[in-house]
């Protein structure tokens, strides 16, 4: 098709019918390629199912001893609850936030008047391991995959991880519950 | 493919690359400038659809493998969740469902204008014999795929294909045990069909690949069935087969969207959305459309070693067929006994296709029986004969004569050179 609109687009510089024509079945076609492609990647996307059992979910903390991590999983994503010690509280309000590679004060990372209630997602934000408990020189985390440190409030301190464990939304339906989600 | 090319990278970097692995080449001289006989009708663009069905097939093959589970507790209910959970999952399991249909559609339509037009015979005898074995693996292929469900037409289709093999005599049952590793179809019958399943498309690439290395070394028959001489009885592939095929395409689509938006199920078997239960077989049990023909043949004959070498020997056949068809003239066009009985034979193999779906009894019986004769005669007496009798209509003396006319004057093709021939068998 192209060689003879070419050979006719010759003749007058003028865009001939055919011209026309091979542009819009092109469009046409483009348009329909994209349509039919659509759906194969939407598959990929979490189906209704894995979105149904997305919902929140509830956590009842009176169990949890002081100086306790506890691990529970939401969406699949693993997530630390540390009931915190007046020591750890006092270490993570007290941190000199310019020292910080993503500065964030505590009060920002705890509900208020729930100081002792640390909930972090419980994945490395450097490449997703899991940190060890109550390790490293701030005494919050260690990862032990490339030794990213982690205070008791959570934030980085010391390695690779660019950024502090994220907090998941979540809040207080009791004074001893939450629903996180 | 198609011997040395002409292609000329323009760029430094193509001829940079083109002198390291000349695919670029390869494609030019394959799909652009290859020389096809410019009489070639509407029957020549299924190579093409069947092409797009085979890639069609594998990737929405391989999406559903990306949701499915091959067990036999969860097989069943994983279908169900793609066909309700996963986004757009019903579209693609019944663009793959439905895609099985039109594939063998197609690949029906694409065995017969061989058998009119005479396309299996020399020199592409060994581009029809690759047809066969592409046949043959769409065939495995398709029956493995319908038992990945695990409804109960899966399942009791698995457990009748499997038992066909148990009519070998001294060591059938063995193959069988071994075909299902068990002592019945259960879940490692069903693991290892998913396995091959997924395997056997790629096996059938390759044979395509091998299979369209063989038809560029003589080029593509034509309905006129003689030997394409001079550069007047061609036409290049590219604009005017790819326009052609992406055409015949579009409508083949239209028809395969329409069935799978609209009746997806129709060609398939309700009992089939019942989950296998070994205990209880369905009422009435076919195989298919695209097997009744075969099961037909199966079901004809009285006995059970018999009837399994029938409708293996049904699809076996095809292999001889070119050394089968004595006749020199190609075209069934100047075949004019040859057309009777060649139409016999289509309307026999689709009244075995119905006949297939029918209750083994009665009238059905013995109406089978006559066509499974007419089936194996037509290959192993009519075609032997027909070549030594029959007298054919004159040939015309090139591609372009029969496209012009007998007068066709030497003048280059006119504008309409590209038009259809009315050569409607």
């Amino acid at each position: 098709m192209t060689t003879v609109a070419t050979t006719h687009a010759a003749a007058s510089a003028e865009p001939t019918r055919r011209d026309f024509l091979y542009i819009a079945t092109s469009a046409a076609g483009a348009v329909g390629l994209a349509g039919a492609i659509w759906p194969f990647i939407s598959q990929m996307g979490p189906d209704a199912a894995t979105i149904a059992a997305g919902a929140p979910v509830d956590f009842d903390l009176s169990p949890v001893a002081e100086g306790q991590i506890v691990k529970l999983f939401w969406r699949g994503k693993l997530i630390f609850v540390r009931h915190r010690t007046k020591d750890e509280i006092k270490s993570a309000q007290d941190t000199d936030l310019t020292s910080l590679r993503d500065p964030q004060a505590d009060a920002d990372r705890v509900k208020a008047g729930k100081d002792q209630w640390l909930i972090v997602y419980g994945n490395c934000t450097h490449l997703g391991c899991v940190p060890l408990g109550n390790e490293g020189a701030f005494h919050g985390w260690q990862c032990p995959c490339h030794g990213s440190v982690f205070d008791t409030s959570g934030r980085i301190r010391q390695g690779p991880a660019p950024t502090n464990l994220p907090v998941p939304p979540y809040a207080f339906t009791s004074d001893t519950a939450i629903r996180i989600g | 493919m198609s011997g040395p090319s002409t292609y000329v990278p323009k760029s430094a970097f193509g001829k940079w690359f083109e002198s390291r692995l000349p695919i670029v080449g390869l494609i030019h001289s394959s799909f652009v400038v290859f020389p096809n006989p410019r009489n070639l009708n509407y029957l020549w663009t299924f190579g093409g659809i069947l092409a797009f069905m085979l890639v069609a097939q594998i990737v929405t093959g391989v999406v559903l493998a990306m949701h499915y589970t091959p067990h036999a507790s969860m097989a069943f209910a994983s279908v169900e969740s793609i066909m309700r959970d996963v986004n757009y999952g019903w579209m693609i399991r019944y663009l793959h469902a439905n895609g099985a249909s039109m594939f063998f559609i197609a690949v029906y339509v694409h065995m017969f204008r061989g058998f009119y037009f005479g396309s299996y015979k020399a020199p592409r005898e060994i581009l029809w014999i690759l047809g066969v074995i592409i046949f043959l693996l769409m065939m495995a292929t398709a029956f493995m795929g319908y038992v990945l469900p695990w409804g109960q037409m899966s399942f009791w289709g698995a457990t009748v294909i499997t038992n066909l093999f148990s009519a070998i005599p001294v060591v059938g049952e063995t193959i069988v045990t071994y075909l299902w590793g068990g002592y019945s179809v259960d879940n490692p019958t069903l693991n290892r069909f998913f396995s091959l399943h997924y395997l056997l498309p790629f096996m059938i690439a390759g044979v395509v690949v091998l299979h369209i290395w063989a038809l560029h070394v003589p080029g593509s028959n034509n309905p006129a069935g003689i030997e394409k001489k001079t550069e007047k009885d061609t036409l290049p592939f590219h604009p005017y087969f790819t326009v052609k095929d992406a055409f015949a395409l579009s409508c083949f689509l239209m028809v395969y969207v329409w069935f799978a938006f609209y009746i997806p199920n129709f060609l398939g078997h309700a009992d089939n959305y019942i989950e296998a239960n070994a205990a209880v077989t369905p009422a009435h049990i076919v195989p298919e459309w695209y097997f009744l023909p075969f099961y037909a043949i199966l079901r004809a004959v009285p006995d059970k070693l018999l009837g399994v070498l029938a409708m293996f020997g049904s699809i076996a056949i095809l292999v001889f067929l070119p050394w089968l068809d004595t006749s020199r003239v190609r075209s069934g066009r100047y075949r004019p006994v040859f057309q009777v009985f060649f139409w016999l034979f289509a309307i026999n193999a689709v009244l075995l296709g119905w006949l297939g779906a029918k209750p083994p009894e009665g009238g059905y019986v013995l109406a089978s029986r006559i066509c499974t004769a007419y089936y194996f005669a037509y290959f192993i007496i009519v075609l032997p004969l027909l070549g030594l009798f029959e007298t054919p209509k004159a040939l015309p003396a090139s591609i372009a004569d029969s496209v012009l006319g007998k007068s066709g004057s030497a003048n280059a093709m006119p504008q309409g050179a590209a038009h259809e021939p009315s050569n409607k068998a």
